[in-house]
């Protein structure tokens, strides 16, 4: 019997599940450090002693709770990997956001916070599990679980080939500058497209990434890369549509996309 | 209404079934189709989440937060899979 061809199916990669490793739960996390990453977004550095650790790509859900009892909580993607119990967070303003302009205009150092997680088995990329190359494509802030990939490729001297397509708005909008830097001297080959501004003297005029520079800018579909694309719902959904039309399986493809909150 | 990947459902599915289930795979009971949930296309809103099948559209999962506790159904999953 032959299955519809769907787009649900999956192709099984051998790759231990990172909840068998480290079980997700509710830890209590304290704030110590905060940092502008861009004119819109927060760095933020927790600390939660009881972390286990996460793998590169993984997520948490932040919990807030306010002095009422009300709780909100949402995802965020970490920025860090690996065993350390500091976790880097990476946030987006969202200016109707319920939870988003607190952790970036009012959320300080001392703060008490609870984090879920670490969460997903989907999303992630271990070091030395396989040689396929890696293609890496973030809209935005969409760059932060694949900072937290491309760096623990860079860290671990992993050989397998790797390329980043970061598409922003202004030079000023690129999060992670120093740690992308790093990755793209440890043999990250980076393209960045700049939707509304360029910086000066840039080869390439700012525009909206099109079809043609995608298909410029990562691994052709013939050498069996793995995708990991994460940003805005439309522009996850805008790449995967032009990923396929140039030949790309999409099934294969894991994609992150976030709404605004 | 958002749409998100089954990968967000991570947290909410976490704490009711006690395992992360994103890497599960979920034959629909609508077409047959086999996949893991991080690779479904879920709805999310107010309300609840829903994760439907990326081939016919029937509902795989859903997750529906009422107050002092949280609904998880699974009523287009015939079957579920750990990958080893």
């Amino acid at each position: 019997m032959t299955l519809p061809d769907t787009g649900l199916e999956a192709r099984i990669t051998p790759t231990p599940s990172a909840a068998a490793r480290r079980r997700p739960a509710w830890h209590p996390a304290t704030v110590v450090a905060v940092s502008p990453e861009t004119p819109n977004a927060r760095r933020i550095v927790l600390d939660v002693p009881t972390w286990p650790g996460n793998d590169p790509g993984q997520h948490l859900d932040l919990r807030l709770t306010a002095e009422d009892g009300y709780q909100a909580s949402r995802s965020y993607s970490i920025a860090s990997s690996g065993d350390a119990t500091s976790v880097v967070l990476a946030v987006d303003r969202v200016e109707d956001g319920e939870v988003s302009p607190f952790l970036v205009d009012a959320v300080e150092v001392g703060d008490a916070l609870e984090v879920h997680g670490p969460l997903g088995g989907w999303f992630v990329w271990r070091p030395g599990v396989s040689d396929r190359p890696v293609q890496l494509v973030a809209g935005g802030s969409g760059i932060v679980p694949l900072a937290a990939i491309a760096g623990a490729h860079a860290d671990a001297g992993d050989p397998a080939p790797f390329r980043l397509l970061y598409a922003v708005r202004t030079p000023e909008d690129v999060f992670f500058r120093s740690e992308l830097a790093r990755a793209e001297a440890a043999g990250v080959d980076t393209t960045i497209v700049y939707s509304r501004r360029a910086p000066d003297g840039a080869a390439v005029p700012a525009g909206r990434l099109t079809r043609e520079a995608l298909a410029a800018a990562v691994f052709p579909p013939d050498t069996g890369a793995l995708v990991y694309v994460c940003g805005s719902t439309p522009f996850v959904e805008q790449v995967l549509r032009w990923l396929g039309e140039l030949g790309h399986d999409t099934t294969d493809v894991r994609a992150e996309r976030f709404g605004g909150s | 209404m958002t749409v998100l990947d089954g990968n967000a459902l991570a947290g909410a599915l976490t704490e009711v079934l006690g395992v992360d289930p994103t890497t599960t795979l979920l034959r629909c009971s609508g077409c047959g189709a086999l996949g893991a949930l991080g690779r479904t296309r879920v709805h999310a809103s107010p309300m609840g989440s829903v994760a439907r099948c990326g081939g016919c559209g029937t509902v795989l999962v859903t997750v529906v937060d009422a107050p002092g506790r949280r609904w998880v159904g699974l009523p287009g999953a015939r079957a579920v899979a750990a990958m080893a």
